[in-house]
């Protein structure tokens, strides 16, 4: 175990000094001083001089790119060009809604799905089960961004039930925050338990064939009680794959969505930073987003070889 | 699930959208570039179908654009996906355990790492909004699902028999990897190419959608989506056309993609991915 685990740190280091670079590189073919664009047209040639050494753009790309690595490392993600705060200060804020988003997605994505999975699985070939994959088919198709439209069509607009974007802010209570988080975790969250409810019941529907399955009922459990004690753990490996990818796809779904909703998270920091040519402030969160996704991924590969000792082995 | 029923019903709407998009290259009601302000935000009715945009722009007619676009960005990045994935993954099967198959895997595990749709952005943001850049940076993705796919599939192959029977024949192993795996490969190819084409169409929306795939004037569903957005509660109806295209587009690719592996591999009937 302790060999698996270390071998997989090794390669969580290299995705992370590969990725470091690949974000690097893209930002450095960015076409547009940062500087210039800073200064406006009327800028003089000294004056956006003096401004580039000020704001280290003059050093050798190879020193920006060590320092930038050197400086995250030690929590200093640089000052933004545009707004002059530190860039770690300007993530802090966001994170705070960006992250509570994907995680409440996350969670409902995971309460809807495994009922539903489990519900399908062991009525295979049902009425219930032809009608919820159904669904689930449908819920695979939809965009979110489009789900989420009609969400505030219904809620927000007709019903009045909910604001359609914007958010009061921590301070104001979490009452109201999460009120404010709803519409936009829900829109999250279904098109991804529909994936979800569809592994869910595939990964069952292949363990309630096994033989290990009929030993259980045999030995006198209830049909319940075996898919509860046997059956949901060895389903489990496919499950949690998928809920680790997942992860991925909601933190850069939220990007999407908090665009619908107005929230002022990581993904309208990121394209507002783009278009002010704030350069620093975009590969330091899609490296932050990165990072976070590639420690998820290993999270799920050492949870899985707990979870299945067969797995432990190098392949 | 009936085999042939997905199979039917995915057909026909991808096939729907597939004629539609074919249709708008010799014919579509009407102009998209010519603006008409008297006409705008009309509902549904006989002269507009689908209704006008805030331009007085006919739906129908960009929703038929739009599949043209959708359509086309899918194909191509698929095309990437496949032609640079399939390759690699027959070479990497083909020098097992050699440095090249250690180097591809490796590759394939850093580009999945990555979320897909935030790279994206970072690429069209680099290099520009435009359709050519969506398409390349789906395309990027596509590429170790096919190597992996390619990869797995094709080591089984490897450890047959009439492969055997070829290595003595003296044929290389680029030779059999070309004339004896990959006709093997086909149907798992098509199956795979049809999900990673409802996907790509998916992705061009996401894109479009927050303004970094195709421009103005080419038409695309989810840009449309986009504008429709700030005049959701005065004209529902914008906002609900191009997004019925891109789900029912989006579905039949999924139906035809589950109903041709379980055509194609009864075993697999149950297993869905």
């Amino acid at each position: 175990m302790l060999r698996f685990a270390i071998l997989r740190l090794v390669s969580l280091g290299l995705s992370l000094v590969v990725a470091s670079i690949v974000i690097f590189t893209l930002i450095e073919i960015i076409p547009g001083d940062p500087a210039a664009f800073m200064l406006g047209l009327n800028a003089q040639a000294d004056t956006i001089a003096v401004l580039r050494a000020e704001l280290g753009l003059d050093a050798s790309p190879l020193e920006r790119y060590f320092g930038w690595v050197t400086g995250m490392l030690t929590g200093d993600f640089g000052t933004s060009y545009t707004y002059r705060t530190p860039v770690s200060e300007m993530i802090g804020e966001r994170l705070w809604i960006s992250l509570p988003l994907a995680l409440i997605a996350l969670g409902l994505s995971t309460l809807i799905a495994f009922p539903v999975g489990i519900l399908a699985a062991s009525r295979r070939g049902s009425l219930v089960d032809t009608v919820v994959m159904g669904f689930t088919q449908l819920g695979v198709a939809i965009p979110n961004f489009w789900f989420a439209m009609l969400m505030v069509l219904v809620f927000s607009i007709n019903l009045r039930w909910f604001s359609a974007g914007g958010f009061p802010g921590w301070d104001e209570g979490l009452f109201a925050c999460l009120k404010a988080l709803t519409l936009p975790a829900i829109s999250l969250a279904l098109p991804q338990a529909s994936i979800l409810a569809r592994v869910m019941r595939s990964a069952l529907v292949d363990t309630l064939d096994e033989d290990f399955m009929r030993t259980a009922r045999a030995k006198g459990l209830t049909r319940k009680q075996a898919i509860r004690h046997h059956a949901l753990r060895n389903a489990m490996i496919p499950v949690l794959t998928i809920i680790g990818l997942q992860f991925s796809f909601l933190l850069a779904g939220a990007i999407i969505i908090e665009n619908v909703f107005f929230l002022p998270g990581l993904g309208r920091l990121i394209f507002q930073a783009i278009s002010q040519r704030d350069l620093i402030v975009v590969e330091s969160v899609v490296m932050l987003l990165v990072f976070a996704v590639i420690l998820v991924n290993f999270a799920v590969d050492i949870t899985y070889a707990l979870v299945d000792p067969r797995l432990r082995r190098p392949s | 699930m009936n085999i042939s029923r997905n199979i039917a019903i995915g057909a026909m709407l991808s096939g729907v959208f597939t004629i539609a998009a074919l249709v708008s290259f010799v014919w579509i009601p009407y102009d998209i570039e010519a603006l008409s302000i008297a006409e705008r935000m009309r509902t549904p009715s006989l002269a507009h179908p689908l209704g006008t945009d805030h331009f007085g722009r006919d739906i129908l007619s960009m929703i038929m654009m739009g599949a043209r676009t959708s359509i086309a960005v899918a194909f191509v990045a698929v095309g990437i996906g496949m032609g640079f994935g399939v390759p690699l993954g027959l070479a990497a099967a083909a020098k097992r355990g050699s440095l090249m198959d250690e180097l591809i895997g490796r590759g394939n595990d850093l580009v999945f790492a990555f979320p897909s749709l935030l790279i994206a952005i970072l690429i069209t943001a680099t290099f520009g909004p435009s359709a050519l850049n969506a398409i390349i940076a789906i395309g990027i993705f596509n590429i170790p699902v096919f190597a992996r796919l390619t990869r797995g599939a094709a080591l089984s192959l490897w450890k047959r028999d009439f492969i055997l029977a070829a290595r003595v024949a003296g044929k290389g192993s680029a030779h059999i990897s070309v004339e004896h795996i990959l006709p093997n490969l086909s149907n798992l190819l098509i199956v795979q190419g049809t999900i990673q084409f409802s996907l790509a169409i998916l992705a061009e929306a996401a894109l479009s959608y927050v303004g970094l795939g195709a421009q103005p004037p080419t038409a695309s569903w989810g840009r449309m989506l986009a504008d429709s957005q700030t005049m959701i509660s005065l004209a529902p109806h914008l906002a609900l056309f191009p997004g019925m295209a891109i789900v029912l587009t989006v579905l039949g690719l999924n139906l035809l993609g589950d109903g041709l592996r379980d055509f194609f591999d009864p075993r697999l009937r149950n297993a869905e991915k």
